[in-house]
């Protein structure tokens, strides 16, 4: 076990107002122990990766509604590699159509949760799949 | 009421039922829950008895429909006049596009159209925006300047055909837009009809999509009821929404509470600017959400109507039939559909709708049931519009007034929505009013707090969401067709705004953007100095930039 609390960044990228579900996921990360950061709206894909590198986060999680997932979430991984930030878990979460799934995952999106997930099925994936570091 | 309060003959007759027939029914037969619950998670009775609705007047509380306090409907003959309008929301990729579905739906039988833009437009940005990547054309449909909208409304002519705009921080240049192509068309400005939807405080409150701070965006929003009462009479400029109120959370009784509240800050902030309470308020229109739970939707919209018209007369000393009455658009709730299974929202939607026809909706749209997905697909659009066509041609439910009126449980739930509402009012009020109130945050965390414990609920399996937390399928049926939008529309709609800066007068455009600047700094009204900015073709991106300037952006507070 990790002596850390597991950090995440949740990001709301475009220009979608929607964040009923980042706002929700956050607190259900919190209420599980995990430690959130919320980055607010409209973040470009730099003030994210600048936001993650800066609060030394395990996982970004990225809310998406508005079919702008194609063009923000491989820059948003880009980013973070660009910054050495090789571990750091990039969720999406939204609406995405199935046939986009296949192309996110290989431009390295760790998992994509589509509407009707329950926040603890994203719990557990956080749990197993962040590295532990201390 | 008196102290000591004698049993009712009902009560009586209720006690001896729960006696003689209730118990030994639930000696043999417990019920499936111990508790029952609204999708708003409010605790529902078993019963519902005539001592549930003795506190009721009839005369005062409910009375008949097209008089005070209309909680059964502002027109006498309800739907038996005129069928409630049609109007369903549409707008995606270029204006070539949606202008090509808003004339199939006029064919297929709408009767008014209502535009979604993109969120680009939503935004104030122009197209060709680093900011606009990847968004044009998504959400709506992309509007730049004065040349898209030329195109959006190519030969629908706009003295016949009402049209409804779903737009809000911009919205004062997408009038002034729409008015110049109705002028263009030679329609005549005191001819036209529409609603813009134009309710920011909703924005701050729950949708998100604002571009200037709170109070010179409320300015903007005056300066439009100001205009339109002088020169586009029979025009609504605004459109109080509930709508998106509910789908970031709400429950049904903050929906109505924060909407109503929303349109009295409205109506206070037009008296305040020295408008006539009966010369603008009767062009207020509002708009709710239509959700899953019949009876407490039903209840909302009646409690609506009575709420409105009662505190018109309250606060504002009203007594001018129009003003008092509550007009509203409906649409069945979007948050509702599921990505799984998705052809059971076909049977969602309509089972929302009826909740707005019963409860006197003026117009509906329905939802496509592929809207969890993506935007709609023409079939799926066109099942939606027939769902309304059933609804109010085979069913028989418009053949009456408020059919559901008299209701032991309707009219009790109606009673309970609206002193609900009367709670948070005191509440409001007692923070200076709503927009104190939203500096405060505090309808944004009465919602967030709402929308945790629904999730909750879903989680823990007491709200069951058919296809996600019960009757799941693992292998289920073929999926549906959904539309795309490809990056191919930013290219073209970049293209026309290059034509469009190349061709206009340079020198014109920005003469009328410093004597928009002007207005604004002096407090004057906005309208005419947008309206000759678009003549000129100047960008929305522009004018929205010009107004920056003066007024600033909005940063919202952490909470």
């Amino acid at each position: 076990m990790s002596s850390r609390k597991i950090r995440v960044l949740v990001a709301k990228p475009g220009l979608d107002g929607h964040d009923r579900g980042a706002k929700v996921i956050a607190r259900a990360l919190r209420d599980a122990g995990m430690e959130v950061i919320y980055t607010g709206l409209r973040q470009t894909p730099e003030m994210i990766a600048a936001a993650a590198l800066q609060e030394d986060v395990d996982a970004v999680g990225v809310s998406i509604l508005s079919g702008a997932h194609n063009t923000l979430c491989p820059r948003i991984v880009q980013l973070l590699r660009e910054k050495g930030m090789d571990n750091v878990l990039v969720l999406v979460g939204g609406i995405v159509p199935q046939e986009d799934l296949p192309k996110l995952k290989q431009q390295g999106v760790a998992e994509i949760f589509l509407p009707g997930t329950s926040t603890e099925d994203i719990v557990k994936f956080l749990q197993a799949n962040v590295k532990p570091r201390d | 009421m008196s102290e000591i309060k004698e049993s009712s003959p009902a009560e009586i007759e209720r006690e001896r039922w729960e006696e003689e027939t209730l118990k030994p029914a639930l000696n043999k037969h417990p019920e499936r829950k111990k508790s029952f619950q609204s999708v708003s998670l409010d605790e529902v009775e078993r019963l519902y008895t005539p001592s549930d609705t003795a506190d009721l007047d009839f005369a005062r509380d409910i009375s008949f429909p097209g008089e005070f306090p209309y909680t059964r409907g502002i027109h006498p003959t309800g739907y038996r006049g005129k069928l409630w309008t049609m109007r369903q929301f549409a707008g995606f990729s270029t204006p070539e596009e949606t202008n090509a579905r808003f004339k199939y739906l006029l064919e297929q039988g709408q009767t008014g159209l209502s535009v979604a833009y993109d969120l680009p437009t939503l935004m104030g940005y122009d197209a060709d925006s680093p900011l606009s990547e990847g968004e044009v054309g998504k959400c709506g449909v992309a509007v730049s300047s004065l040349a898209d909208m030329e195109v959006l409304f190519d030969g629908i002519p706009l003295e016949q055909v009402t049209v409804s705009q779903t737009i809000n921080a911009p919205a004062s240049v997408l009038l002034a837009m729409y008015l110049v192509v109705a002028e263009k068309q030679g329609a005549r400005w005191d001819k036209i009809s529409g609603t813009l939807q134009n309710d920011i405080l909703k924005e701050y409150i729950a949708q998100k999509e604002w571009i200037y701070p709170i109070k010179p965006a409320m300015k903007l929003v005056i300066d439009t009821f100001a205009f339109c009462t002088e020169h586009v009479p029979r025009y609504n400029p605004v459109s109080v929404s509930g709508y998106h109120i509910r789908e970031a959370g709400a429950t049904a009784a903050q929906e109505l509470a924060f909407t109503l509240r929303d349109g009295i800050e409205y109506v206070a902030w037009g008296v305040e600017a020295g408008l006539d309470v009966d010369r603008f308020v009767p062009r207020m229109s509002f708009f709710f959400n239509a959700h899953n739970d019949f009876f407490e939707e039903i209840a909302k919209y009646r409690a609506a109507r009575r709420i409105w018209a009662r505190e018109m007369k309250r606060r504002f000393g009203s007594s001018y039939e129009r003003t008092l009455q509550l007009r509203f658009h409906t649409q069945t709730a979007g948050v509702s559909l599921t990505v799984q299974q998705p052809l059971n929202n076909i049977v969602r939607v309509a089972i929302q709708a009826l909740a707005g026809v019963l409860g006197g909706t003026n117009s509906l749209h329905t939802d496509a049931y592929d809207e969890a997905l993506a935007l709609p697909t023409d079939r799926a659009a066109l099942i939606a519009l027939r769902t309304q066509q059933i609804i109010a041609e085979e069913t028989g439910v418009a053949n009456t007034v408020d059919p559901l009126g008299g209701s032991y449980f309707l009219e009790s739930l109606t009673e309970k929505m609206e002193q609900e509402a009367l709670e948070y009012f005191r509440k409001i009020d007692a923070m200076g009013g709503m927009v104190s109130a939203i500096e405060k945050g505090f309808p944004q965390r009465e919602i967030q707090d709402s929308a945790y414990q629904y999730q909750k609920a879903v989680e823990r399996r007491e709200q069951v969401i058919v296809g996600v937390n019960k009757y799941t399928m693992t292998d289920e049926p073929s999926e549906v067709p959904i539309l795309v939008i490809d990056e191919s529309v930013r290219t073209h709609q970049v293209e026309r705004l290059e034509q469009t800066r190349t061709r206009r007068d340079s020198g014109a455009v920005a003469n009328a953007l410093d004597k928009l600047r002007v207005a604004a700094r002096k407090n004057e009204n906005t309208m005419p100095a947008t309206i000759d900015a678009v003549r000129a073709y100047a960008t929305l991106g522009e004018i929205c930039s010009a107004l920056r300037d003066v007024y600033g952006v909005y940063e919202e507070p952490a909470f």
